[in-house]
């Protein structure tokens, strides 16, 4: 029988320390909407997408009340949208189409945002991928819930260059294209290497082709619980603290499994997998930034920071791991900047460089992420940057990712404002040596000895 | 059985339990067991109540109860059990 003190701990957990599920995500298989048709096509997708996530929202809003736990996002993931309209795109423009219709979809089930407007081209791009890469830009500028990513290399193929070098001039396009907005359509466009085909966050969420027709994935939360529990061991041993790290992200994750539980049964669409992330808000005290600076750092960038963030994203996997029945996704702490108040404060203290992010990268989920740069960088340098990240991601077998924003016409010592969970974020320099003759090579980086385990 | 936990807590007051309880009878739930303290005029209380032959939906009763709380100056909460028996135990 549950005890006064245990409930009292779980509603402080979400009252005062920010528990939440941070999303409840549908991925739904668009594979049957292909046709060679556009309109046949997209009138195809709407009444899918409609008929499958149409309880969506609701069903969430009734698990919330339920069970006094609040379920921030409710989202849609789909089947990479290059391959649904492979056979009727035959301009970047038809995508565009497609793309509207995805965001009058959205608007209809409720959802904030849905995923999926992708392409997985880890070892080469089809003509259909490279007509959706190149209709991005247009396709940020004209939705306004749809995110969009491009997986550009895995440890098993390689990196795809050729893919790299165009998502560089893509990223600097959709900056240019939603500078009105500081550049806003860059927040939404990620590209990734290992993408998983199960990861219910934005932007990089799609419904990849190894999965069933509908499934539902949840990924949780709670940098400040975390945070909490170890304000209650400050200055313990490491086995102190990797335990009681463990313990908590045990409780978050039972919650998450729960819900997802719940809105399995529920919607009658089974249930796929809990993403055992950290994901923070620039809510004060739902911070991953905050959980490093309680174990030991001035701030977060500071020598130890590396170990710090590796120590603090595996008692997460091992907490979470025995508290759900599935796990994937993304599953690690996430480190954004603009998307955490202890980041930025970080950055803005001149603790933190573009460069240690990179070097976080490696023992943590995902990438570099949400970082403002200034908009004059160019797209080969862009281009290296992602190179760079997905070098790490295919040696490490690791989903690495590269969410930068360019932001046009602002510089270092300017801050860009995204407004709501994107939160605000300084410009941050970028290392200006030229890296133009290494990405204007043609072809793909072969994948990695280790690889070959056949 | 459908168990849910009643949660209140807040500035210790006269008449929580007697407002609570007769919400509770009202709307035709019954309580199962109360646990209760006040520590330095701090009220903390939960109740297991079963909920199965609740006259009104469970939404309305957590909103009802929630209101009451309110008006006492009190957090009161209403939560089906399975979120705190998942969280503690396995």
């Amino acid at each position: 029988m549950i005890n006064l003190s245990e409930a009292i701990e779980t509603n402080k957990m979400i009252q005062d320390e920010n528990l939440d599920v941070r999303t409840i995500t549908m991925g739904v298989s668009l594979l049957d909407c292909a046709d060679s048709s556009l309109e046949t096509c997209c009138a195809n997708i709407y009444a899918k997408l409609l008929s499958c996530a149409g309880r969506l929202v609701k069903t969430g809003e009734a698990i919330s009340r339920d069970f006094g736990i609040p379920i921030v996002n409710k989202r849609v993931s789909i089947t990479p949208a290059a391959i649904v309209g492979a056979s009727c795109c035959k301009r970047p423009e038809d995508y565009v189409e497609i793309a509207r219709t995805l965001d009058r979809a959205a608007c209809e089930l409720g959802v904030n945002f849905l995923g999926g407007f992708s392409a997985v081209v880890a070892k080469g791009m089809t003509p259909a991928d490279e007509l959706l890469i190149r209709s991005i830009p247009e396709a940020m500028a004209a939705t306004e819930r749809i995110c969009s990513s491009v997986n550009v290399g895995s440890t098993k193929t390689g990196i795809d260059m050729d893919a790299v070098r165009l998502m560089g001039e893509i990223v600097k396009a959709t900056a240019e294209r939603t500078k009105d907005a500081d550049s806003l359509g860059c927040a939404k466009l990620v590209v990734l290497c290992n993408a998983p085909d199960d990861n219910p966050f934005m932007a990089g969420a799609f419904h990849g082709v190894s999965e069933g027709d509908a499934v539902i994935n949840v990924g949780v939360s709670g940098p400040g619980v975390v945070k909490y529990a170890l304000e209650q061991v400050r200055g313990a041993d490491f086995e102190t603290l990797c335990e009681t790290i463990k313990k908590t992200a045990f409780k978050i994750t039972r919650v998450g499994q729960l819900v997802a539980q719940e809105a399995s049964k529920r919607l009658g669409v089974p249930f796929g997998i809990i993403d055992l992330s950290l994901a923070p808000t620039p809510a004060v005290g739902d911070s991953v930034a905050d959980i490093l600076k309680e174990i030991g750092l001035a701030h977060p960038g500071a020598p130890g920071t590396t170990a710090a963030l590796a120590l603090l994203n595996d008692q997460v996997k091992k907490g979470g791991v025995m508290a759900s029945s599935y796990v994937g996704g993304l599953s690690g702490a996430f480190i954004p900047v603009s998307e955490d108040q202890g980041m930025i404060d970080a950055v803005e203290a001149g603790a933190l460089t573009i460069e240690k992010l990179e070097a976080m990268t490696c023992v943590c989920s995902v990438g570099l992420d949400m970082i403002a740069i200034p908009g004059a960088t160019s797209a080969a340098t862009i281009a290296g940057i992602i190179a760079d990240e997905a070098a790490i991601g295919m040696v490490n077998q690791k989903t690495t990712a590269v969410r930068i924003i360019p932001v046009i016409g602002k510089d270092v010592g300017e801050s860009v404002e995204f407004g709501g969970l994107l939160g605000h974020a300084p410009v941050m320099p970028v290392n200006s040596f030229d890296c133009e003759r290494f990405v204007a090579r043609r072809g793909r980086i072969p994948a990695p000895i280790h690889s070959f385990k056949n | 059985m459908k168990k849910a936990i009643i949660t209140v807590v807040g500035k210790d007051t006269v008449g929580i339990l007697a407002k609570t309880c007769a919400f509770l009878a009202e709307n035709g739930i019954n309580i199962l067991d109360i646990s209760q303290t006040v520590v330095q005029g701090y009220f903390s209380m939960m109740m297991i109540v079963d909920v199965e032959g609740a006259v009104r939906p469970f939404g309305d009763v957590a909103d009802g109860l929630a209101k009451i709380g309110d008006d006492l100056g009190l957090q009161a909460k209403c939560q089906k059990a399975e979120i705190f028996e998942k969280m503690h135990r396995i």
